[in-house]
């Protein structure tokens, strides 16, 4: 009996954040949450990693760069992929199908081509709440 | 979207009356669709024409009226609007969530664009305080000089000063970059927690003070560093992006890159031990 009671308290640990992953700070310990990001937030984007659907989105915009998405990261969520849109205040995770590279840029550059894909979708969640409260 | 996952277990931080809810499941993979169809028009938004250009004469107008106007010619699909005679009006041009090719022939007050997301703007004037606080996105180019916080709380996209800026400029910044032609005053950077900030003359007190994240550069001399900001070596990386957006941002092309300072968070400050120290005693 006693061994089960032990093995539900590591679980209640792992849904709590990323202990257990990396040594973690005497601070992180005591808080139950890892203290910063898991990724490079100031990476600057390389632009000959970019994308075509990128292309076309800046030139519809009629901007001369990424504009907004040079701070849009592949992060994670629950220890899966995700990236996070601003606009719905959540993370999307990506789905297992889509294979991933190592290199960081790569990965960043799909994390915005799919997020602008996500914005501009008629099912994003947006989409309902400016329906329901949009005054103009 | 997020819910609350309640521990079952009561803790002694419970029973002393504190929550213990964990916030789990912000995922929105159900909304998700990785096939969706290549589409570059945001819901809601009007679908507008570049080579649709028309002017505006404000004169007339207090700044309600004008932002209204403005809107009403977006949604008849004009792409390019001129606004002549702002007069140093005050919030002309806010809440822009649409691409937009925006001009104003002279200068703006307080609070102008503010909280836009997409429109790319072009003031040949000044600009007074607060100039494109809360901007999400799109480029904005001021041709002289501006007030003090210049792109405060700013999240994303391009605001660019040719001349020169007052104190607080990127206060509270969250992402996007700044980039100003000539000086900035005090505190620039203050409290600075995402984003880029260049600054091609001198910057004065205080610089990047209580800065969380982000980075500063600057080609002239530093006043004073603040609470935690710290210079950094330059990369190679960070040169050829700089070279990029100062072409973007019509200035300083062939300026001189191995004169410039890289300054960034110490990271000193990066500790929740201040927070709510009456509870923490209690929960442990």
């Amino acid at each position: 009996m006693a061994k089960k009671k032990n093995k539900k308290k590591k679980k209640e640990k792992e849904i709590k954040g990323q202990l257990g992953k990396k040594k973690e700070t005497a601070r992180e310990k005591m808080i139950g949450q890892t203290i910063g990001y898991r990724y490079d937030v100031n990476l600057l984007p390389d632009y000959s990693r970019i994308t075509p659907f990128l292309k076309k989105y800046i030139e519809a915009m009629g901007w001369d760069d990424l504009n907004w998405l040079e701070d849009v990261h592949m992060g994670y969520e629950e220890d899966r992929p995700a990236v996070f849109d601003r606009n719905a205040n959540g993370w999307v995770t990506i789905p297992n199908k889509i294979k991933l590279p190592n290199n960081q840029q790569d990965r960043d550059m799909i994390a915005r081509e799919l997020l602008v894909k996500f914005q501009m979708s008629p099912n994003h969640p947006l989409v309902d709440l400016k329906k329901a409260y949009r005054k103009f | 979207m997020a819910n609350l996952k309640t521990n079952e277990k009561k803790t002694k931080a419970q029973s002393m009356g504190l929550h213990t809810e964990v916030l789990t499941g912000k995922t929105q993979q159900k909304f998700f669709n990785p096939d969706e169809a290549e589409n570059f028009f945001y819901w809601g938004t009007y679908d507008v024409d570049f080579n649709k250009r028309t002017d505006l004469d404000v004169h007339e107008m207090d700044c309600k009226d004008a932002n209204r106007k403005i809107d009403e010619l977006m949604s008849q699909g004009y792409g390019t609007i001129v606004i002549k005679n702002p007069q140093g009006k005050h919030s002309l041009g806010v809440g822009i969530l649409n691409k937009l090719n925006l001009i104003f022939e002279g200068s703006l007050g307080y609070f102008g664009v503010g909280s836009i997301d997409g429109p790319t703007v072009r003031i040949n004037g000044r600009v007074g305080w607060s100039c494109a606080e809360n901007m999400m996105a799109g480029k904005v180019v001021i041709e002289k000089n501006a007030g003090s916080c210049f792109g405060a709380a700013i999240r994303g996209g391009d605001l660019i000063c040719k001349g020169s800026v007052g104190a607080r400029t990127g206060i509270d910044q969250k992402g996007g970059t700044i980039i100003i032609g000539g000086d900035a005053g005090a505190f620039t950077g203050f409290m600075m927690q995402r984003g880029r900030i260049i600054i091609l003359g001198d910057v004065g007190i205080n610089l990047g003070d209580s800065m969380y994240d982000g980075t500063i550069y600057v080609g002239g001399k530093i006043g004073s560093f603040g609470s935690d900001a710290v210079e950094s070596p330059m990369t190679k990386s960070d040169i050829d992006w700089l070279k990029r957006k100062l072409r973007v941002a019509e200035i300083g092309e062939n300026f001189d890159f191995s004169k410039m300072t890289k300054v960034v968070a110490g990271k000193k400050l990066w500790n929740y031990d201040a927070l709510e120290p009456t509870e923490k005693k209690g929960a442990i």
